[in-house]
This record gives C-alpha cells, sequence and structure tokens, in this order.
C-alpha cells in the first residue's frame, strides 16, 4: 500500500497529496498525522490537495476528520490548494466542509498558521496579565 | 447508438481507484468540460464505493455514447447485494446505513444527468448514470 509522507517544516506539518488514494490509504494518513503531531508537538498541518482532480464524500469526511483531531492535540489544520472545479463539485455533491480551514495554497496557508498562533499566544499572555492584576484585587475587596 | 463498454470488477478499494481513472480517461475522450469530468468521476466514486461497501462488490461498466446530437459517457454499477429496501430514505442527505455521511446516493444523483435505479430486496441493486456534454 503506498503512503502519503508527512513532512515537518519549522512548527507545521506538510502533506501534499500526490496520490489518487484508495480509502486506506486516506485512513493510514489520518493515523500518520495523528502520531506525528504528537511526536513532534508541531502546531499546524498543512493539506496541499492541488494535485487532486477530485475530493468525493470519503475523502472530504477524511479531511474534516483529521482537522478535528489535530485541534483535540492542540493543532491548526488548513487544507491548501482546491481547485475550482473541485470546490464546485463539493459543494453540489453536498459537502461544504464546514469546520475545515482553507489557504488557496502552500504559502497563504503557512501564513495563517503562523497569524493565528501568533494570535493565540497574544491572547495567552494577556490572559496571564489580568489574572496577575486581578487577584490581588479580589483578596483585598 | 454506444460503443463497446470497458467493465471493470468491483471487489476491494483499489477497484474503486480504478473505475476512477477507467471514467477519467473516458470523460476526457468525449470532450467533456473540465468541471463535468470531475463531476462525473466523483459520482463514479461515489457509486463505486457503494457498489462495494454496500452491494458487498459488483462490476462497474463505462460506455462512451451518442445520441447523434451530443456525446456523453453512461456507467452502470450493479450488485447483487441486500438491495435498497426504501428508496425514498435511501436518498435523503444525510442518510447512511454505513457509517458513512449519507451523501453517496444523494450527491451522485446531483452530479449526473441522468440517473436510474434497479433493485429489490435479496436481489441487488444495478444503477445507471449518464453525463452528456454541454
Amino acid at each position: 500500500m503506498e503512503r502519503v509522507p508527512v513532512l515537518k517544516i519549522g512548527d507545521i506539518l506538510l502533506v501534499s497529496i500526490q496520490i489518487d488514494m484508495e480509502d486506506q490509504v486516506a485512513l493510514q494518513l489520518q493515523e500518520d498525522l495523528a502520531d506525528r503531531i504528537v511526536a513532534t508537538g508541531c502546531h499546524g498541518v498543512v493539506i496541499d490537495i492541488s494535485a487532486l482532480d477530485i475530493v468525493d464524500s470519503f475523502v472530504g469526511r477524511t479531511l474534516a476528520t483529521i482537522a478535528a483531531i489535530s485541534k483535540v492535540l492542540d493543532a491548526d489544520t488548513v487544507v491548501v490548494g482546491m481547485r475550482p472545479a473541485v470546490a464546485i463539485t463539493l459543494v453540489e455533491l453536498g459537502l461544504s466542509l464546514p469546520g475545515i480551514r482553507t489557504a488557496l495554497n502552500v504559502e497563504l496557508g503557512m501564513e495563517l498558521l503562523a497569524r493565528e498562533r501568533a494570535d493565540y499566544d497574544d491572547e495567552e499572555e494577556d490572559a496571564d496579565g489580568e489574572d496577575g492584576a486581578e487577584t490581588p484585587a479580589v483578596f483585598t475587596s | 447508438m454506444s460503443e463497446q463498454g470497458q467493465r471493470i470488477e468491483v471487489v476491494t478499494d483499489q477497484d474503486v481507484v480504478r473505475v476512477r481513472q477507467l471514467v477519467r480517461t473516458l470523460a476526457v475522450a468525449v470532450k467533456l468540460s473540465l468541471v463535468d469530468q470531475t463531476k462525473i468521476v466523483t459520482a463514479a466514486s461515489e457509486l463505486a464505493r457503494n457498489t462495494l461497501v454496500y452491494g458487498g462488490g459488483g462490476w462497474v461498466e463505462a460506455t462512451s455514447v451518442d445520441n447523434g446530437r451530443r456525446k456523453g459517457i453512461r456507467i452502470v454499477f450493479a450488485d447483487q447485494g441486500p438491495g435498497i429496501a426504501d428508496l425514498d430514505l435511501a436518498f435523503t442527505d444525510g442518510y447512511t446505513t454505513g457509517g458513512g455521511l449519507g451523501l453517496g446516493l444523494s450527491g451522485a444523483r446531483r452530479l449526473v444527468d441522468e440517473f436510474d435505479i434497479v433493485t429489490a430486496v435479496g436481489e441487488g441493486t444495478t444503477i445507471t448514470v449518464t453525463k452528456w456534454c454541454r
């Protein structure tokens, strides 16, 4: 059985699907990605589907499941490079991929993840700061 | 008028990939537009998977057709599985008996121009779809 390679680039795992996957290959990718997220501690996953000339409901569901699993493992997923004809067909099929972030290409997908991570880190710092300021106020009142 | 069809036995996941490849080749040969190629290959993928998962395997036959005015592609999906007891229910978006999304049958019908289904409980299901060039 063929396997889709998962590449680590900094804090991001990059997957570029270059083959017409049988269902088992898609399921294997789901497992491989979960393992690699945990092993590397990466916070982002970019899945490039620009080489896919169709996305059917099985692959669509697999992408949604990967996004959900990644989220639970503290990583965000962006699906990039969908062809226009694939987008038209997916929507007509009834699959609008709710819960999946998309970007037009790998570069924009990586920018999106970097931006979101930066916002997230800022919020964490702000939250810490507020806690620090409020705690004494609660005790003195 | 139609030419000799090409038949693929559908027994494994790999056969579903072969069905997609055959349909893609025919769709390009009859000069379907890119969007229509994508739609018919996607529909074929959904229905071939149904043949495998719900029908317990079967065969798919794809043929290029010509009605004198337009060219197109016709695909037959046949299995001798359990059949479908309630067609209305089976065509409802989101209904599934197999743990899928329940979009295969209803979605595939939206992606083709003609859709015909013959099914009998205990005997199997045969679906014929056609996509015509615009």
